[in-house]
Formats: structure tokens, C-alpha cells, sequence
């Protein structure tokens, strides 16, 4: 099975770098590519069937296509999203950090497709060695000619610069982010206008997520129909890193064609459940994701499977509940992560994520009430899709909304014994 | 390089270093107009003294021809932004879903104790600032933490002792 991802990745988790990255035939996309006009790339990654791996799913290709090609514009951009702040995520932090070159040449392919003449590669601030990585392969790349101005004798001229960000979830949202690369507070903008029209500084942008980006050289070297068939399922383009944390044998990340059955990963990827422990759900996609259980174990790993059993496949990084973690608890963990980080913006996240806290503390620390359990459904009515300003609520209610549909007597025994039976 | 009408803007009545003044221009030079450097305004100053004061705030305020209130707005929005002293050392403790199933909670009353201080609190030494943080994005070495710039995986009681111990 080819791992065109993750194929350069060192097992001794030292970097690669540009030496190396070339070694293994890095950047013989980049010619290949400035050989095409751009409206041939931006076909070619159409057809590839790429969808964003940053949790949405959309193909890139299309995303791409929206950018206006004529106009009076200062600069078109293109912007990495590497904020990673979905609890349970951890795929970017590998890609930065292992192969900083591929990012790289992604970002070159992509912005000559798109015309972009100035990038950014937003890196959440705790990654600090992720930062130290990028920023010397950025100096490698510039010194080697991949980027800055007339790169490769082409006229096409790129600038990419690192920005590290400070803390704040809700600067993983595309309109957010652009605020916060504008030095402002990250809150998210109205749509429209779409970014790909009026973006950051109100020029074109793009913002792709990382593992989006590092599949273009490959696309590129491989050609639209590989790319494809690297996926089990028509119709979702090439591998996705999957993963599982929680109380499995060998919690990791693994790069596997879509459409791997859940029970794949987690029984042979992860090894299993640890000893004496039985699986009882997962969020298959980060802490904004849908609990799936036993009964969903055999289910494809793709987007529209995952839709289909009620969840989102998301940003594909399981988190696994075992029998003997309390689900209440588990939930009530989350729904504070939510509430600390909803920007305040729009009122029913700012305001319904705390009370959903209130009334979760109270279940888990036994003085709930079974009328508790209504005031919780009708908060992830509230707050669910539609009425907010961006999908932050609505992606706290889904791990909620799940629960008291998959593990309601948990709640249940929580307030009629008044204590969590885990403690 | 800054161009000229940045570097030449005046800083008086400023407490601004010149180191810091220099750093914040350059970063004003990458941007359209000069309100866009406030967050790498404020990383710089923090760089240099550990957290933000009030008087960083009007300074950096003054330097960027923003109010102070605009300025402290951004400020308090960040987690990584200090508005309030803190140690030499701020260790983060990651207080997220994959770490809570790996036994956070005992990682956070472990260094509540060690350090014999509460959350969001400094060691009277002045070199442990004590703090939770969103998923450190390592789950599938929970729990985990870091301190200061680095990060710390598969923690134990006993490997949080070895850390703080072999901190300068």
C-alpha cells in the first residue's frame, strides 16, 4: 500500500530536511507544474477528488476555482492552516514537524494554481518545535531558489512567511484565522464574502488545511487517476492520517486509504482496547464529532459513511471511550473546552456553552436532576446548526446530543444515585 | 529591511526598549498598515518581560496609533498573551478529552501539590507558573504538558518530578 504522505518521515522523529527532501525526489513537482497553466492545475486537483482535511470535506480543487482571476488586486494569498487546537488532533503537528519540505512544495504548486503571490503558514504557538522546523526548511527553500521571486527561472514569484499564533481554537476557523493574521481579535467574519473573493487584508485567499496542502506534489507527480485509486472509496481522493488516542494498546497516527473500516484501525492499527477494557465509542473525528459505538465498528472510514451513521469523519483522529471512563465526564470535559474557547462573538455559544457546563457539573457531581436532561436537549437545539455565527456551538453539541442519545442511562444512574459511580 | 517611515516613527514619552521598538518595526514592515503588528507587537514585548503590563498596553498602543483599549481587546483574547506576572517557567498543562482519559486530572493535583500552588498561581520563588491548556495536539502521548518552549509526553508523577528537577 503506497503512504505518499508519510513516505519520507523518519522513524527516529529527526526532521527531514532539503537535502534529504530532494534525495527522495522532492520538488520535481514544482517544474512539472510551472510547465502547466495554472487553470490545468487547478483541474488536475479538481479531478483528484482531494477533499479538505481540515474537518469540512470540500473539494480543493472547486475551493480553488472561486478565486477571481481577473481584477485589480495588490495580492492573492494562500494560507496553511496549521492551528491543530481539536482536542484529539494531532495529524499536522507529524507533517510539520517530519517533512517540512512537502508542505512547502505544496504550498509553492498551489499558489502558482491559484496566482497567489504572498503565503502564510499559521502554526499554533505551543508548537514551538514545529516553528524551529519550518523555519529553517523556510531559509533552506529561499537560499535553494524554491521561493521568492523568478523561482526556477519561471517569473512566477512566491513569498511564504511563518506566523505563529497565541492561543485561541476558534483561529482554526478560516474567517477567525485571517482576523488573527491581521493582528486583530479572532473573531469570524460574515459570509459572504468568501475569503476566496475578499479574504485577508481584503485581497483573494485561500486557506487549506496542511495535510490538504502536502498531497499536492503528489497529485502532481502521480497524476489525478493514482491519486484516486490510493482510496477505497470513489469519490474521496487518495490516503487520510488516521488515528486513535484513549486507552487503546498502541495509541499513533497512521497514514490508510479512505474507507478502512473503523474496526481495522482500532483492533490492528491501535492493538486493540487496552487489557480488561471493552470499547464503548469513539469520536471519530475530534471532540466536535458525533459518538459512534460498538454497532458502527465496521464502518468505512470516508466522508459520506460516517455522515451516514450520524457523525462526521472530520479531521479523521479517533478518540476512544473505554467501559471504565465515565461518559459523563468525558462529555462535561469537552463542553468546558468549548465554553473557555468560544470567542464571546455570537450569543447562544457564549452564553449556552457555560450554562451546558453548569448543568453538566451539576449531573456529574450528583445534584442533577432528571428534568436536567431536557434543559440539555433543547441546548443542543439551541445551539445547533443554523444558529450561530460559525460552527464552533455547533460542533460542542455534537459529542453532547450523541451521548444522551448512546449513553442517556449513564446520565441517568448519575442522578438518580446523585454520584458518578466512577469515582 | 524597515522602510524609513516606519523607523523614523517617533517613540517618545515610550518605555518601550530600543531592542523592542527595532523588533516591532520590522514586524510592522510585513504588514499593509501598522495595526496589523499588534499580536507580534505584544509577542514582543512578552518575549522580553515574561507578561504584559498596563503600561506595556498604552506603550504598545502609542507605538501602533491604536487606543490602549483596542490593544488590550487583542491582548486578553490570546491564552499565550500573560496579562498578569508570571514565573520564569509557565507550564501548561494540556486539560483535554484524550489526556482526561489518561489521567490528567491526577497529572494537575500532582503539580498542585509539588509546587504547592493552586491553578493559575507562582511559585513564591518566582519560577512556576501553574496553567491549563487546549490539546497539545500530542494525544497519542497523553496526558502531557509543557514547560516553558518544550513538551512533555506519557507523564507520570515520577517523570513530572524528574522535569521539574532538571529545570535551570
Amino acid at each position: 500500500m503506497e503512504r505518499p504522505l508519510t513516505k519520507n518521515i523518519r522513524t527516529d522523529g529527526q526532521p527531514v530536511f532539503l537535502k534529504e527532501y530532494e534525495s527522495q525526489g522532492g520538488y520535481k513537482a514544482l517544474p512539472k507544474a510551472l510547465k502547466l497553466q495554472p487553470d490545468e492545475v487547478i483541474e488536475l486537483v479538481k479531478k483528484s477528488n482531494l477533499k479538505g482535511r481540515g474537518g469540512a470535506g470540500f473539494n480543493t480543487g472547486l475551493k480553488w476555482s472561486f478565486v477571481p482571476k481577473k481584477g485589480d488586486f495588490r495580492h492573492k494569498y494562500l494560507v496553511a492552516n496549521g492551528d491543530e487546537m481539536e482536542p484529539g488532533t494531532y495529524k499536522d503537528r507529524l507533517l510539520i514537524e517530519g517533512d517540512p519540505h512537502q508542505l512547502i512544495e505544496g504550498m509553492i504548486l498551489s499558489s502558482w494554481a491559484i496566482q497567489a503571490d504572498e503565503g502564510f503558514i499559521f502554526i499554533r504557538g505551543e508548537y514551538t518545535y514545529a516553528a524551529e522546523v519550518m523555519s529553517k526548511a523556510l531559509a533552506e527553500a529561499k537560499a535553494a531558489g524554491y521561493l521568492g521571486n523568478d523561482i526556477l527561472r519561471s517569473g512566477f514569484n512566491f513569498n511564504l512567511h511563518l506566523h505563529t499564533s497565541v492561543g485561541r481554537y476558534i483561529c482554526g476557523e478560516e474567517t477567525a484565522l485571517l482576523n488573527s493574521l491581521e493582528g486583530k481579535r479572532a473573531n469570524p467574519r460574515t459570509k459572504p464574502p468568501f475569503p476566496q473573493v475578499s479574504g485577508l487584508f481584503g485581497q483573494p485567499t485561500i486557506v487549506n488545511n496542511i495535510e490538504t496542502l502536502c498531497n499536492i506534489p503528489h497529485i502532481i507527480n502521480n497524476g489525478a487517476e493514482w491519486f484516486n485509486q490510493l482510496s477505497l472509496t470513489p469519490g474521496d481522493g487518495g490516503t487520510k492520517l488516521f488515528g486513535a488516542s484513549g486507552k487503546v494498546k498502541k495509541p499513533g497516527v497512521w497514514e490508510l486509504p479512505f474507507g478502512i473500516p473503523m474496526r481495522q484501525i482500532i483492533e490492528e492499527n491501535a492493538g486493540g482496547m487496552r487489557d480488561g477494557l471493552k470499547f464503548r465509542g469513539c469520536l471519530p473525528g475530534g471532540a466536535s464529532t458525533d459518538f459512534l459505538t460498538e454497532q458502527h465498528l465496521d464502518l468505512k472510514m470516508d466522508y459520506n459513511s460516517v455522515a451516514a451513521a450520524g457523525s462526521r469523519l472530520a479531521t479523521g483522529l479517533m478518540i476512544v471511550l473505554d467501559d471504565k471512563t465515565c461518559p459523563v465526564g468525558m462529555v462535561l470535559n469537552m463542553i468546558h473546552f468549548f465554553a473557555q474557547e468560544s470567542c464571546g462573538w455570537c450569543t447562544p455559544c457564549r452564553e449556552g456553552l457555560p450554562w451546558t457546563e453548569k448543568i453538566l457539573r451539576k449531573i456529574e457531581d450528583g445534584r442533577g436532576e432528571m428534568n436536567d436532561l431536557d434543559q440539555l436537549e433543547s441546548m443542543v437545539r439551541f445551539m445547533g446548526p443554523g444558529n450561530t455565527f460559525c460552527a464552533l456551538a455547533p460542533g460542542a453539541t455534537a459529542p453532547l446530543g450523541s451521548a444522551l442519545k448512546y449513553f442517556r442511562d449513564d446520565f441517568i444512574t448519575h442522578i438518580r444515585d446523585k454520584k458518578c459511580s466512577w469515582k | 529591511m524597515i522602510p524609513k517611515e516606519i523607523d523614523n516613527h517617533t517613540t517618545e514619552n515610550t518605555m518601550l526598549t530600543a531592542e523592542e521598538i527595532h523588533e516591532i518595526n520590522e514586524e510592522i514592515g510585513m504588514y499593509p498598515y501598522r495595526q496589523a503588528a499588534c499580536i507580534e507587537a505584544l509577542k514582543v514585548v512578552q518575549k522580553y518581560r515574561r507578561w504584559v503590563s498596563d503600561e506595556s498596553i498604552e506603550d504598545i498602543a502609542a507605538h501602533l496609533e491604536m487606543s490602549a483599549a483596542e490593544v488590550d481587546s487583542v491582548a486578553t483574547f490570546y491564552n499565550l498573551i500573560y496579562r498578569k506576572p508570571v514565573g520564569k517557567y509557565v507550564i501548561l498543562v494540556c486539560d483535554s478529552v484524550s489526556c482526561y482519559i489518561m489521567g490528567a486530572e491526577t497529572m494537575l493535583d500532582h503539580l498542585q501539590n509539588k509546587l504547592g500552588i493552586g491553578l493559575g498561581q507562582t511559585t513564591a520563588d518566582d519560577r512556576f507558573t501553574l496553567l491549563t491548556v487546549p490539546c497539545l495536539g500530542t494525544c497519542d502521548h497523553a496526558p502531557a504538558m509543557m514547560v516553558g518552549r518544550d513538551l512533555h509526553r506519557d507523564l507520570t508523577p515520577g517523570k513530572i518530578d524528574a522535569i521539574l528537577a532538571a529545570c535551570p
